[in-house]
């Protein structure tokens, strides 16, 4: 047959017009969406479909963060399907934040160390419980012969709770006084009140009674100290007609929620606090009956103080016009309950003591100490009861040795500095100083100078991965433990947590590898740890409040104000500390941004929080930096540009904000992890890398509130 | 059919944007209790599945008088014009898989009838509806966190907020197990979100019921809007308003703020439009 070109297109036409007019590709199309639907293409369906059982609700305590809030965790068969806030528990009464709602999140997490582990090269071996306990208590053994039981230091979250005590009471029945710990808020809120007020003491802030908070910095709804209970008492300014001044470079969500946001030039806020003080002492705005119990030359301070921080002179220094300072200080001096705040952003991590102590004199001299809505200067909690430790030879001789370094960070100058190992052993339990502290290339220099290193992680973080054996615990879900919100709460409460499920990997209690490892030591040290089980050291060493704790998961240790007067030694502030300033002279100032999404200290955010971070934060692989428009320099929303501090270099994408003082850059903490999560590691950069410590002088902290930057 | 009905809920909430913090808590809450996947990477925010949303408002000043606000966006659970259920993406869903509960209010979506046209995303003014690209992949032994109440959705459909719809079945069997099958009280019924916002922001409940805290706040008009017959259910709080308010979809997500500019930005004005409808609030008078 001879096809020409008339019946070809005649052909063509009739088979389209046929196809279009048949049900054929309809039919097709319906039975192709049908297929790619059924669960039949959906494995996971059919092999894991959410069992139905019995619904129960058991309660316990949050430990993922200080403010350790009553949590009621919803269970099918035994199963925890949900984390949400306990009604009526003393701190957070009901709400719960993203992070402990996540918590689920970080018992199947995929970074979660499973089993013990041992270096291997540049991996790890499985070994069992056995073979590394006897490892690390052979390595304990042989640095207590050799006569120098110092060199085993431990660095830790905090220095509060039963397992932070079982650490404590190992390292001083071995002989070293190498405990540190973290900082935090609660060292901080010590380190402030020692400074002011005397040893042994911490502070506590009444901001759900206070009518005018003044808060500088203090990241009040960005996770500042038990951040539940800081959300209740801001949202309830409003009925209580209570006023929230913030003091900060940026518009965070805490400035944007105040009543009044006061922009400030970043590192200034210890000097704003002394003009407003100054102010107060000009115009007779303080309490004379406070002031005049001050101890350590507070005359000497006061004619300093209206010397150096006149209200123009303030004005220049930190931004704030001269009216203002006025303004505000007396706004401050005539409120019914006047409370200010200190530890910008969420506290902890880096900050001055000048600072501190500088907003905690405008509460002493506002008379607000020890009264409801002010200030509670009290003696930390302290509610344990170890049986007294007796120390053998090695260990006395070991604790009259002095630290190390005061602080963390003076640890690992010092282990770097010396060329013989000062640290033989390091225990790092619930701290990740590899990625949490300023310039973490020099902390895991200091990591490599140290021959043994145990890490007590559940995860495999920064830190965990710098370790030679892990001995991994059970995360707060699968265990007991004696939680204590400090935080900067007016009230103190120790909560119990429990466990929701039996632990799902090969893990243990850390209190309990504490105890195995201190009863494989010779008898010095065994004879102090002679329970058998984490469990019952904690029911002995809670005794006093252990009914409580037990029937009603918490006791509540104190809820009013101290009736007894607080000391106030101004010596400190006397001695005319100087403010730190940023490093380096470019012409920018980089600062961190505390998010609440997103975690600082300790492991990570969950894959639900990172999953709420904006896209004005994190895109892909990118991290975004804040800028003001002013700032941009051509620089296009969205656009690349290359950050560079005298400590490093990223690449950055920049976000426009007009909420944020011109000449700052803006960047998250809490990004650019590096192990192995693909849901919240690898995303954007660590802003840690590109801050090194400033030491302050007299104190001898890192109060690094940024450093000098620039972006092209 | 009788739609108005004493007996007949119509829950809502109203979210005081003066105390919402952006923490983001409802947002995980309403993930963990629906069993919502994540994915390596969500900051692609339109393929990012998110039942609530957390928006963030600046009234575009310079600094220093930027101001900024925090504004959670769950599925609006419109009820159409004049409240006869005809929601946007009711009236053009071909499958029934989206649909208008007259009982209580609340658009459903049956997961298992949706075959993934869209049309409601398109249809939605409100981006509250989300379509599932992929099949959801927990990492290993995270499904073991997956909840029964809810079921998890395959690649194909899609999602969105059910005012945790499951939590309204877990009432109303204890409602009837009572006795008074219509009788829910206040805090029997509560959305995860709700439970979950330590500012409590958000309050939820029935809006036909005048003991319920959010009908107090509200305080909703149930007459046609004298400016828009499309209008019903407008607040009678000054403080009050509802996004795209001028639609007709009488969402029954209200937001509460003090600040003008905040009220203003629930909808696009043309020039001096605002002055002419800042001061006009839902009837006062019970007739209409």
């Amino acid at each position: 047959m001879k096809v020409d070109r008339r019946s070809f297109l005649g052909l063509g036409l009739g088979a389209v017009a046929g196809v279009t007019v048949s049900p054929m590709m309809l039919k097709l199309t319906d039975d192709s969406s049908i297929l790619s639907q059924t669960t039949k293409l959906w494995p996971w369906a059919l092999d894991h479909p959410p069992l139905d059982g019995e619904s129960t609700y058991e309660s316990s305590v949050c430990s993922l963060c200080p403010g350790a809030c009553g949590i009621s965790v919803r269970k099918i068969d035994n199963r925890p399907i949900k984390i949400e806030g306990l009604d009526d528990y003393p701190v957070n009464d009901g709400g719960a934040c993203l992070h402990g709602i996540a918590g689920l999140q970080y018992l199947y997490d995929p970074a979660r160390v499973k089993t013990p582990l041992k270096r291997n090269g540049d991996g790890f071996e499985e070994i069992s419980w056995d073979d590394a306990i006897a490892i690390v208590s052979g390595k304990l053994g042989d640095i207590r012969k050799s006569g120098a039981p110092e060199k085993l230091a431990c660095i830790i979250d905090k220095d509060q709770g039963s397992v932070s005590g079982l650490f404590k009471r190992l390292l001083e029945t071995f002989g070293s006084p190498n405990f540190y710990t973290m900082p935090s808020l609660e060292s901080n809120l010590e380190l402030t009140a020692e400074a002011l007020h005397g040893e042994g003491m911490t502070i506590g802030f009444d901001l759900a009674n206070a009518d005018l908070v003044l808060s500088f910095g203090a990241g009040l709804i960005e996770g500042w100290g038990s951040p539940v209970a800081c959300f209740k008492a801001n949202a309830s300014r409003k009925e209580r007609h209570a006023k929230l001044y913030q003091i900060e470079p940026r518009l965070s969500n805490t400035a944007a929620n105040a009543d009044k946001w006061i922009p400030v030039k970043p590192g200034t806020e210890a000097d704003l606090a002394l003009g407003i003080c100054a102010v107060m002492l000009k115009n007779n705005l303080f309490k004379g009956s406070a002031t005049s119990a001050f101890t350590g030359g507070f005359n000497k301070l006061a004619a300093q103080v209206q010397q150096d921080y006149s209200p123009v002179k303030t004005a220049e220094i930190t931004g704030v016009k001269a009216a203002d300072i006025e303004k505000l200080a007396t706004k401050f001096a005539k409120a019914k309950m006047p409370l200010a705040v200190f530890g910008k952003g969420r506290g902890d991590g880096a900050q001055s003591l000048k600072e501190m102590a500088a907003v905690q004199l405008l509460n002493c001299m506002v008379g607000n100490l020890n009264k409801k809505g002010g200030t509670f200067v009290m003696p930390k909690a302290e509610y344990l009861e170890f049986p007294e430790s007796s120390l053998d030879g090695i260990a006395q001789k070991g604790m009259l040795k002095e630290k190390t370094g005061k602080y963390v960070n003076q640890l690992f100058e010092k282990v770097n500095q010396t060329s013989k190992p000062v640290i033989e052993a390091l225990f790092v339990y619930n701290a990740n100083p590899c990625y949490n502290m300023h310039k973490p290339k020099t902390v895991k220099q200091a990591f490599e100078k140290i021959p043994f290193i145990v890490s007590f992680s559940s995860f495999l973080d920064e830190t965990a991965m710098e370790a030679d054996i892990i001995l991994p615990s059970h995360t707060f879900l699968e265990r007991f433990e004696d939680v204590a919100t400090g935080a900067g709460l007016a009230k103190s409460v120790v909560g119990l947590t429990k466990p929701m499920l039996d632990p799902i990997f090969d893990t243990r209690h850390p209190g309990d590898s504490v105890i195995s490892i201190a009863k494989a030591l010779e008898s010095g040290v065994a004879q102090n740890f002679e329970w058998e089980t984490y469990e019952e050291c904690l029911e002995g060493v809670t005794a006093g409040i252990w009914d409580s704790l037990s029937e009603d998961g918490f006791a509540l240790l104190s809820e009013e104000a101290p009736s007894t007067a607080a000391m106030v030694n101004v010596s400190y502030l006397a001695a005319g500390p100087a403010t730190v300033k940023a490093q380096g002279d470019y012409k920018l100032t980089l600062i961190p941004i505390d998010n609440m999404r997103l975690i600082s200290a300790g492991y990570s955010a969950s894959p639900f929080a990172i999953k709420t971070v904006a896209d004005t934060v994190l895109k892909g692989k990118d991290i975004l930096v804040e800028i003001n428009p002013l700032t941009a320099n051509g620089l296009k929303e969205g656009g690349y540009a290359t950050l560079a501090t005298p400590i490093g270099t990223a690449r950055v994408r920049i976000h426009l904000n007009e909420g944020i003082m011109p000449g700052v850059i803006g960047m998250v903490e809490g990004l650019g992890h590096t192990f192995d999560n693909i849901f919240v590691s690898n995303k954007g950069v660590n802003v840690n890398d590109l801050i090194g410590p400033v030491i302050e002088s007299g104190s001898g902290l890192d109060a690094a509130f940024g450093i000098k930057a620039k972006l092209s | 059919m009788k739609q108005e009905n004493t007996k007949t809920h119509k829950f809502g909430m109203v979210i005081d944007l003066d105390k919402c913090t952006g923490c983001g808590s409802c947002m995980v809450s309403c993930m963990s209790e629906n069993n919502v996947p994540f994915k390596d990477d969500e900051s692609d925010k339109k393929k990012s599945i998110t039942w609530m949303r957390v928006y963030k408002l600046t009234n575009g000043k310079s600094f220093p008088d930027t101001e900024m606000v925090y504004l959670p966006r769950p599925c609006q659970h419109c009820a159409g014009k004049g409240g006869h259920g005809h929601s946007p993406c009711v009236s053009v869903c071909p499958a029934t898989a989206t649909d208008y509960g007259y009982d209580t209010g609340i658009v459903s979506q049956i997961y298992t009838r949706c075959f993934g046209c869209r049309y409601c995303m398109g249809a939605c003014p409100y981006h509250a509806r989300y379509f599932n690209w992929w099949d959801p992949k927990w990492p290993e032994g995270m499904e073991k966190y997956l909840s029964p109440s809810v079921s998890p959705r395959m690649r194909g459909v899609v999602e969105k907020c059910s005012f945790c719809y499951h939590r309204y079945q877990a009432a109303r069997d204890i409602a009837y197990s009572q006795g008074d099958k219509n009788e829910i009280p206040e805090e029997n019924y509560q959305t995860a979100c709700t439970t979950a916002c330590p500012a409590g922001a958000i309050v939820f409940g029935d809006l036909n019921n005048p003991e319920h805290k959010v009908h107090k706040i509200v305080n909703p008009d149930p007459h046609p809007d004298t400016f828009n017959k499309h209008v019903v259910g407008k607040s009678r709080n000054p403080n009050v308003f509802r996004l795209l308010e001028r639609l007709g979809t009488n969402p029954k997500v209200y937001y509460l703020s003090e600040r003008e500019w905040v009220r203003k930005a629930g909808d696009n004005y043309r020039e001096g439009e605002w002055d002419k409808i800042k001061n006009h609030y839902g009837a006062t008078s019970t007739h209409g």
